[in-house]
């Protein structure tokens, strides 16, 4: 418990507050208000990871979201460990669990190191040079390796135990990032009183305030106006203050989307709320404060642990008090370098030198230095360091005014700060598909013209100076909330400095023999970048994938503008002419169950359920998925398989009476004075001299004029049909019908109502069904005179009002009873009551589909495929051909439409009367041509007939209906083939005396 | 005459709650979509007791009944605690001979009701719709979507939501909210 690297006092942690923790499996401990980065420094520890490629020891480059090297894996539990975290955004709670990665054995010996001393072997594009042959290795031999090398941190290997939850939300103005211009927006923007939500990425609002102990705001220090501002803004009940949230993408119409970590800081956690919660916000402004990102400095072994960025180290000591080095070294090329260097030097820390990359530097900060006794020396450049597994030493150069190097030393450090001025946080703004612009006094890109309702302040605009920021926050969130507020902020603070470099240092070493890393995560070098371009890349798109540069999961907010300085330098273009790469969603990492929400396991999908579906489950049902729909597919008994099942199922119906859940077959009602006209024009079929109490089988097309969907259909009334649809296809049924009306006919007075789930619909069928349900009924004659095949009436059964149609999709004589879904479940029990006398069987969807495909009854989607017309699917008879039109009916007439020789159903016997064909297969003339053979058609369906006792098929066969009695084949794998008989497609009762019975 | 069973709905009775939302099922009843141009609409506004709304996305309500406008020609009408037959007989005989579609989906859907001072933000975890009362106020009612099933939200109170929902929906519905209520220790 040795607090060595705290300061004495300060900074936002809580000294009382302890909490134990390991890394690697070293105990340690922190404070509360402690990231897992701070913990470590104030520890000691600052090797942290290996780099990603040549497993080079690293340690905490930054104190943020931006970090490139400190990425561990936490873990909770065995089914809790998430990996890639940044240790600079892990906040500790009491018995956190951290682990180091991509190292093993172990973090101080790590046998991944060898790719650091064989690096010259792995250039640039290393794989794509390399792997080229021989060419079959590529699969079997490279890509597994180089997949198992790769990547860092593992996935977790069990399913998620969290909870995620989304939320939509809605606001006038949205400010990103609490620093001192969003403060001070959300401030503006609250005063109109509209609805504004302010989010942040840290644990706590104030953004470079909280670490500030050096400036006033409005005649108070910093963190008091800071403390001040939140106070008044969460009084207000139209603000919503969002930390530890993230805006990671910007989408279009400002629709955003923020993840706020609600749990993962928390010991333990509340089982009540989501870890995480994925906010989707529409705003009508948004004012973007996402403030700058440090750049580090582009020089030989750059990234040793002990090298930081400047206004982190500041961060560590003045907000976490926790003391980064012994001995530290600055190099800076602007003044806030020295802001560091002085609050270090004030906490203990020994200023061994400042390189000042400028020539003449001057101003306050400097004048600071020189008075606490700091050693500065201006026209400076680092040009190496060493040190493995922690800095050990710096060496310093001066560059004379011609950018010669000489006068090298060495100082001996454990930490080295880099202060290479600041970049600009415009990947949101970017995102929005705003325009970025090259400020040449800032070195930097800005934000330029706005395609959405976005407005950028602060430092994210490039406006630096504190004062300026607050200004401009206050008047873009004033503007974004439709006013002109404005606001002069009375600011004691040190004048903003502007100054950074691009580029690489100058260094007196041998440029083929270092390295200065550019992007750190995905170990990419200056070297890599001039190679690349020596190798004739010129797009910056291109040298950003081929060096992989910018492309790790921190997105290259560090490396990004040293890319395109060193490109400009190499290429001897501007850095506007270099280019600039695209920012894309997310900002940072963002797990998979933010996006999934609730949507797994039994809430994936709804999943629907028909009013019997209790009474299946009862009987042991085992169910299909039929689109979000559960049905009943057979009912096993007595350890029955689905063979044996739909065996006795089948017989059960043409010998006596089967109960079938027809429930989920799609419903529209058509009513008003032109329904008849309205069907006429959508299905092929002729409606008007349908009569009352009638149906007929319908059939719908597309334009095109193929088999869309089809049902039967029934009149209730001169001015009212019962439509049905197949079960997948309702819905985009009545589109397609709401379609027409609205666009095309809007002058027919006809109007149409799903009725899907008004109606259970309980299907009896097989000869004893009358005899089941004439005692249930009442006001209804079940006779075949009274109620003959293909008509319906209305009454009542079991005292329950119902729709009876007297179809039948089975080939036997056969009812479907419509009653209002609410007594569905009390019907069926009735029916099934009165039905056990005459053996009253249910049968599912898979005993439906053999029992229809014995009488030829096409199954849309499985017999048509969207290139079957009506008469490939021998239904003819079914057009109304004197109607004037109807949908798709043009598409008919077409040549290509009538061609003899296209394909039609038959149906298809197997030779040897036993071999039960494959659904799918093809079927040719010849068996013995070559490959590729000439198909003439293929196998729709195909089973082994109950009622006849050998197998059946449907098939779709070129000129089919010409070939009744032609012996064709079946190829199989193997070389083996099928012989079969076409025949015509209605195998069992073709008279249909039993379906009119 | 055989005597009627009774209805059977497509969700338990039960009553969800939570600190500041709770979730209960609706009184059962009947239920009509009404279609038809504003000639039939005239005739209903006096058939069913409520003048039908002719503003977009707003409801009505007389004496127990609603009508919750969906559509420039379409209503959906809600009769709590009524006999479908009884009130569609009521109605047809009052509606004369201009073209109209009055169906019945008494039993298409049911209905839940949230209320208390969370029901907004409970409904902001799978409405992307801005509830706020200045933009979605007390008699607004659209067809819109919760999670990933098809809704028809209304507002009735301040703090109180009607959703009518196809009966097959209707427990993906509960416990989408369920599962949104749950941090608010439902």
């Amino acid at each position: 418990m040795s607090d060595a690297f705290r300061t004495a006092s300060g900074g936002r942690i809580d000294r009382a507050r302890r909490l134990a923790f390991t890394f690697d499996g070293r105990a340690l401990t922190g404070f509360a208000g402690d990231t897992l980065a701070s913990a470590l420094i104030a520890n000691g520890v600052h090797l942290v990871g290996r780099s990603f490629k040549y497993h080079r020891p690293r340690g905490i480059m930054s104190a943020g979201s931006d970090e490139p090297n400190a990425l561990v894996t936490v873990i909770r539990d065995r089914a809790r460990q998430a990996p890639n975290l940044r240790a600079t955004q892990v906040e500790i709670y009491e018995g956190l669990t951290a682990i180091s990665q991509n190292r093993w054995p172990s973090l101080d010996f790590d046998i991944g190191g060898i790719n650091d001393r064989v690096s010259p072997l792995l250039p640039a594009g290393f794989y794509y040079k390399t792997f080229m042959w021989p060419r079959g290795f590529w699969e079997k031999v490279y890509e597994p390796r180089i997949r198992a090398a790769a990547g860092l941190g593992r996935v977790p290997e069990g399913p998620d135990p969290d909870r995620y939850l989304q939320r939509n939300a809605h606001c006038e103005v949205l400010v990103i990032g609490s620093g001192p211009a969003g403060l001070a927006a959300a401030l503006a923007a609250a005063e109109s009183g509209g609805r504004v939500i302010l989010c942040d990425e840290q644990n706590e609002m104030g953004g470079s305030l909280i670490a500030d102990h050096t400036s006033s705001i409005a005649g108070k220090p910093a963190a008091v106006w800071v403390a001040e501002t939140l106070a008044q803004l969460t009084a207000m009940p139209r603000v919503t203050l969002l930390p530890r949230t993230t805006a990671f993408g910007y989408y279009p119409h400002n629709h955003l989307g923020l993840v706020e970590r609600v749990t993962d800081h928390l010991a333990t956690p509340d089982p009540g709320q989501p870890r995480e919660r994925l906010w989707q916000v529409r705003a009508k402004e948004v004012v973007l404060a996402s403030g700058a990102i440090e750049r580090p400095l582009t020089f030989p072994d750059n990234d040793r642990p002990g090298i930081m960025l400047a206004d982190a180290a500041h961060a560590y000591v003045t907000r976490y008090g926790a003391i980064p080095g012994g001995r530290a070294v600055l190099a800076t090329a602007n003044d806030s370098g020295y802001r560091a260097a002085l609050a270090l030097h004030e906490a203990g820390v020994e200023i061994a030198a400042v390189a000042d990359l400028r020539q003449a530097p001057s101003g306050d900060w400097l004048d600071a230095a020189r008075r606490a006794g700091l050693l500065v020396e201006t026209g400076a450049t680092v040009t190496g360091t060493t040190g493995r597994m922690r800095l050990a030493s710096v060496s310093l150069a001066r560059v004379d005014g011609e950018g010669g190097v000489g006068g090298t030393r060495e100082i001996g450090c454990d930490l080295l700060l880099m202060a290479g001025g600041w970049t600009p946080s415009v990947h949101l703004f970017s995102q929005s598909l705003g325009k970025l612009r090259f400020d040449e006094t800032l070195q930097a890109y800005v934000p330029g013209a706005a395609p959405q309702r976005i407005r950028v302040a602060g430092a994210a605009a490039g406006i630096y100076d504190l004062g300026s920021a607050l200004d401009s926050g206050f008047s873009a969130g004033a503007a974004a909330a439709g006013g002109d507020g404005k606001r002069n902020f009375v600011v004691v603070a040190a004048a903003a400095d502007t100054g950074s470099v691009l580029g690489s240092l100058p260094h007196d070493r041998d440029p083929t023999k270092v390295r200065a890393f550019v992007d750190f995560q995905n170990d990419s070098t200056a070297k890599d970048l001039k190679l690349a371009v020596r190798e004739g890349f010129r797009s910056v798109e291109h040298v950003k994938r081929y060096t992989t540069t910018g492309m790790a999961t921190d997105q290259g907010k560090t490396s990004n503008m040293p890319m395109l300085g060193i490109l400009s330098e190499a290429q001897g273009k501007t850095i506007p002419e270099v280019g600039f790469t695209t920012f894309r969603p997310p900002y940072t990492p963002t797990t998979f169950g933010n996006f999934a929400g609730t949507a797994r396991g039994e809430q994936f999908d709804p999943v629907r359920r028909t009013p019997t579906h209790a009474w299946a489950v009862s009987q042991g049902a085992v169910f299909e998925d039929v689109g979000l729909w559960k049905r009943a597919r057979y009912f096993p008994q007595r350890g029955e398989d689905m063979h044996a099942a739909v065996l006795r199922e089948c017989r059960a119906v043409r010998a006596g009476v089967g109960i079938f859940d027809g429930s989920t077959l799609g419903k529209i009602e058509v009513v008003g004075p032109d329904a008849a006209e309205f069907m006429n024009r959508m299905y092929v079929n002729p409606w008007t001299k349908l009569g009352t109490g009638r149906c007929r089988y319908g059939i719908m097309l597309r334009e095109d004029g193929f088999v869309m969907d089809d049902g039967v259909v029934g009149r209730l009334a001169p001015d009212r049909f019962h439509v049905t649809t197949t079960t997948g296809g309702a819905a985009a049924v009545l589109n397609m019908m709401e379609d027409y009306l609205q666009t095309e006919w809007p002058d027919l007075r006809v109007w149409l109502t799903s009725a899907t789930e008004q109606w259970a619909v309980i299907a009896v069928q097989g000869p004893a069904a009358r005899a089941v349900l004439e005692p249930l009924v009442e006001g209804i004659d079940l006779s075949a005179v009274a109620l003959p095949h293909m008509a319906l009436a209305e009454g009542t059964i079991c005292g329950v009002p119902t729709r009876l149609f007297r179809v039948s999709f089975t080939g036997e004589l056969g009812f479907e009873i419509n009653v209002p879904s609410d007594y569905g479940q009390a019907v069926w029990e009735a029916v099934y009551a009165a039905g056990i006398p005459h053996g009253i069987t249910p049968y599912g969807t898979e005993s439906m589909h053999v029992l229809r495909a014995e009488k030829g009854f096409i199954i849309v989607g499985q017999e048509t495929d969207g290139t079957v017309t009506p008469d490939d699917a021998g239904l003819t008879w079914a057009v109304g051909k004197a109607k004037p039109d109807f949908v798709g009916k043009r598409s008919l007439s077409r040549s290509g439409m009538m061609d003899a020789n296209r394909k039609q159903l038959v149906g298809l016997m197997s030779a040897d009367n036993v071999t039960v064909l494959e659904e799918g297969v093809q079927i040719v003339a010849d068996p013995n041509q070559p490959v590729p053979m000439s198909v003439l058609g293929h196998v729709t369906s195909s089973y082994l007939s109950p009622s006849l006792g050998h197998p059946i098929a449907l098939a779709l066969l070129a000129g089919g209906r010409a070939r009744h009695g032609e012996t064709l084949h079946v190829p199989m794998p193997g070389g083996r083939s099928i012989a079969v008989q076409v025949v015509p497609p209605v195998f069992y009762d073709p008279e249909g005396t039993r379906l009119n019975g | 005459m055989v005597e009627r069973p009774a209805r059977l709905p497509a969700l338990p009775a039960s009553v969800i709650g939570a600190d500041g939302v709770t979730l209960s099922p609706a009184p059962d009843g009947a239920r009509f979509v009404f279609r038809g141009p504003e000639g039939a609409a005239q005739a209903a506004d006096e058939a069913w007791g409520t003048p039908l709304s002719r503003v977009a996305c707003r409801a009505t309500m007389a004496m127990g009944r609603a009508a919750l406008w969906l559509g420039p020609d379409e209503w959906l009408l809600l009769a709590p605690g009524e006999e479908p037959e009884t009130v569609a007989a009521q109605l047809a005989a009052r509606l004369p001979g201009i073209g109209h579609a009055l169906v019945d989906v008494s039993h298409r859907q049911t209905a839940l009701i949230l209320s208390g001072v969370l029901a907004e933000t409970v409904l902001a975890g799978g409405n992307p719709l801005d509830l706020d009362i200045g933009a979605f106020p007390v008699g607004m009612c659209t067809r819109t979507l919760l999670g990933k099933s098809e809704i028809v939200l209304w507002r009735t109170g301040r703090e109180t939501f009607h959703i009518e929902v196809w009966r097959s929906f209707a427990p993906y519905v509960c416990e989408f909210l369920r599962e949104h209520m749950r941090e608010f220790g439902g």
